[in-house]
């Protein structure tokens, strides 16, 4: 007889998963800032995320213990000796999506490290958003990121965001051994210890990643972030199978080899919705009547809503994300602890690719926190993240068809993303091919004084960051046969990525059956939360 | 040996780089003509003219300044030299906005000839030139007989249609290629210049180039 333990593990393991049957609920799905309730197919196997782990119980306790245990290093108070020049950088707004409730992890982290730091008479200490080439923070998101106290002790002087175009900001260190520059922020670089504060969603974030991608240059970029790597890059969410981490490995390690680094990386559990809006965390099966009448309500809200609105809505709703863990010490062995436990939250096993996988696509990307899913991010959004949140097999076959929920809207923030309403309207006419795109328009874009003056002064992604939008969906567009934009609101925008339309959900399975037969199987993630799949 | 430069950058000064234009210059020689009654004069003069040159100037750009620069018939070439450091210094300096050098050193760091494309008086804008290191200036010319300046302004008057084609005139004089040249103004006055370049920049636009820009999609820029 099978023993409890393992019984219980079964369960765990395939709670997950729901075959849809003649009488399973209709699907909730997010397309935008609207919701989808949408009758799938009987035999539609449905993929939703395992349920969020237990936070730990005292965050500030399990931050000292980890600061004081590290990995692979001495605890951090042996590290500090007064009159040193210490720099802490932080990750950006890209992270966690959508932004968690105050105070913050990264707060926390910093609370205890800068009392630690003025305990131990260091002085001089700088706080760098590791924001690469992404947008500036506003001072308001700065502020919200730290908290009032520190915020006001440190900024604008001492807290702000990493500017990878100042000319005399960038420090550069030796090559690697495959050529690669390695360049990052001079203040960090010129620091006796730096210190890097984490926060890990997915097992791409963290490690090398951290100083080698956050607090560099387009030059030192360019390495990783390229068509080809994303092309050789089997899969992102491991990064001992990953062309693009073996690259920022690469950097990484002669940044280690120049500086003192000592990484704090915090883990999240998938808690994304809480409160009244906590059955979105659920699935249609353990809905309770009362929860079917909010998605109901909120539904034709939404829908009488301007899209404006809705969006700032759903912005005003921050993540309950509780910390599951926290590791500090040296990049690579604390790394490891933290991708162990992502892994454990994040990682659903699946038994077999699909012929067509569905994916509801949510208001908010990396990359439009506080603004709008332009055509470009939903594009990363299905080809980048959805297609590769697995380990090195897709959940869609080779040839296999992605169909995606969103209205496809054609409008772009032109604060945050100039530089991408370019590449949208002059270039995507012209070609759709990363290398030929890379080749022939990057630079360009990277060096337009307007783009690197809204980069620096504004609050704009830089104008090479388009281009790294298209180069992640590029394993995306190799292996699938088609997408299809269920609910496309025009012909354009889809046409312009390559893809098809249909007005609904129904008719975009019709037509991916069509093409890939009347037997074809079909997967329906439900993202958020956040999941990746581990098809066996 | 270094790489001769392939690409420019063209920008409209008045509102585009400095918080300024043209009246401002012309207040500063008025109030400072030499006496005390032709100060005065002219002083009030200008300041009686300023409803009609705001209406002229959203009226017609080049009216405008063929109007305007009529008010400078008389003034002595060499006191309006001088005078032009004084007002570089005194006023020009102060209202260049703060982010327009990093708008220049990233263009030039970029490749770009910085070039200064103003509907102004080349004295007048001379200074400016020469503090923010630029490569080249195109102004109006002011005739001048015997020392003084006659008012009328050396054609063609450097203005709307006519920046595009001194613009596309120095591209082919330097072997620039037009399409990689980058643009920068303030006014839809500037339309033509805007277009003729293949990278176009609105700056601190007016209403009517906001939206020209959000039509076109060319990136605006904030400068303070």
């Amino acid at each position: 007889m099978r023993p409890l333990k393992t019984l219980k593990q079964l369960y765990d393991e395939e709670s997950h998963i729901t075959w849809q049957e003649k009488g399973s609920p209709p699907r909730a799905l997010f397309s935008g800032e609207d919701f989808l309730l949408e009758d799938v197919p009987v035999g539609t196997r449905i993929i939703s995320a395992r349920p969020p782990l237990e936070g730990v119980p005292n965050v500030k306790a399990a931050i000292r213990w980890a600061i004081n245990h590290p990995e692979g290093m001495e605890p951090l108070h042996a590290l500090l000796r007064p009159g040193m020049k210490v720099t802490l950088a932080v990750d950006d707004i890209s992270l966690p999506l959508p932004p968690m409730r105050t105070p913050d992890v990264r707060q926390q982290v910093m609370e205890i490290v800068l009392e630690l730091l003025a305990d131990s008479g260091v002085d001089d200490v700088h706080i760098i958003i590791a924001n690469a080439l992404h947008r500036r923070m506003t001072e308001a998101e700065m502020k919200r990121m730290v908290g009032e106290r520190i915020f006001d002790a440190f900024y604008p002087d001492r807290y702000y965001n990493h500017d990878a175009e100042d000319p005399d900001g960038m420090a550069e260190m030796e090559r690697t051994s495959h050529g690669e520059v390695v360049r990052i922020n001079r203040r960090a670089a010129e620091s006796d210890l730096l210190i890097y504060v984490n926060i890990n969603l997915v097992p791409m974030d963290g490690g090398h990643k951290s100083v080698g991608t956050g607090l560099a240059d387009y030059e030192s970029l360019r390495a990783h972030h390229n068509a080809r790597t994303i092309r050789e890059t089997e899969s992102y969410m491991e990064p001992k199978r990953s062309a693009l981490h073996r690259s920022v490995e690469r950097i990484g390690r002669v940044v280690d080899k120049n500086l003192k680094v000592f990484h704090i990386e915090t883990v999240l559990n998938n808690r994304m919705f809480d409160g009244p809006v906590e059955f979105l965390m659920k699935k249609e099966e353990d809905y309770t009547e009362f929860d079917r009448l909010k998605f109901q309500s909120m539904k034709y809200a939404l829908s009488r809503m301007p899209r404006a609105a809705k969006r700032k809505l759903f912005f005003n709703i921050p993540a309950a994300y509780d910390v599951i863990g926290v590791f500090a010490g040296a990049t690579e062995p604390t790394h490891d602890k933290t991708l162990e436990l992502s892994w454990k939250q994040y990682s659903v096993p699946v038994e077999g690719q699909a012929d067509i996988a569905i994916f509801g696509v949510p208001y908010v990307s990396p990359y439009n926190v506080n603004s709008i899913m332009n055509p470009l991010l939903l594009q990363v959004m299905g080809l980048g993240y959805l297609f590769n949140l697995n380990r090195g097999v897709p959940l869609v076959k080779k040839g296999g068809v992605i169909i995606l929920t969103h209205p496809a809207y054609d409008e772009f923030d032109p604060e945050h993303h100039p530089s991408y309403i370019e590449f949208f309207n002059r270039l995507l006419p012209e070609t759709r091919d990363a290398m030929v795109l890379e080749h022939r328009y990057e630079r360009e874009f990277a060096k337009n004084p307007s783009y690197v003056h809204l980069y620096r002064k504004g609050n704009a992604y830089h104008g090479a960051h388009p281009f790294y939008m298209w180069y992640w969906g590029e394993n995306g567009r190799q292996h699938v046969g088609k997408v299809i934009v269920a609910g496309a609101e025009n012909n354009h925008v889809p046409e312009l990525m390559g893809w098809e339309r249909t007005d609904t959900l129904s008719e975009a399975i019709e037509q991916a059956r069509g093409f890939m037969g009347r037997s074809a199987s079909i997967s329906l993630v439900k993202i958020p939360p956040i999941l990746q799949v581990d098809v066996r | 040996m270094t790489t001769p430069l392939t690409k420019a950058a063209f920008y409209d000064v008045d509102g585009t780089l400095i918080r300024t234009n043209v009246v401002h210059a012309y207040a500063y020689y008025a109030m400072n003509r030499g006496s005390v009654l032709g100060t005065l004069g002219r002083s009030l003069s200008t300041l009686a003219s300023l409803p009609l040159f705001g209406a002229m100037d959203s009226f017609n750009r080049k009216v405008f300044n063929e109007f305007f620069y009529q008010y400078y018939e008389g003034l002595s070439e060499d006191r309006l030299i001088t005078l032009a450091e004084d007002l570089f210094e005194d006023v020009l300096k102060d209202a260049l906005f703060k982010e327009s050098k990093d708008l220049l050193d990233e263009a030039r760091r970029s490749g770009c000839r910085n070039v200064l494309v103003s509907g102004a008086l080349d004295f007048t804008i001379r200074p400016l030139a020469r503090y923010l290191g630029v490569d080249d200036l195109i102004a109006n010319k002011m005739q001048f007989v015997g020392g003084r300046a006659t008012g009328k302004v050396i054609p063609p008057i450097i203005e709307g249609a006519n920046k595009a084609n001194v613009i596309r005139d120095y591209c082919v004089k330097h072997k620039l290629q037009l399409d990689k040249c980058h643009a920068y103004s303030d006014s839809a006055s500037d339309y033509a210049m805007l277009t003729i370049v293949g990278r176009p920049t609105a700056v601190n636009p007016d209403s009517k180039l906001r939206s020209l820009a959000r039509a076109y999609n060319w990136p605006i820029l904030d400068l303070k």
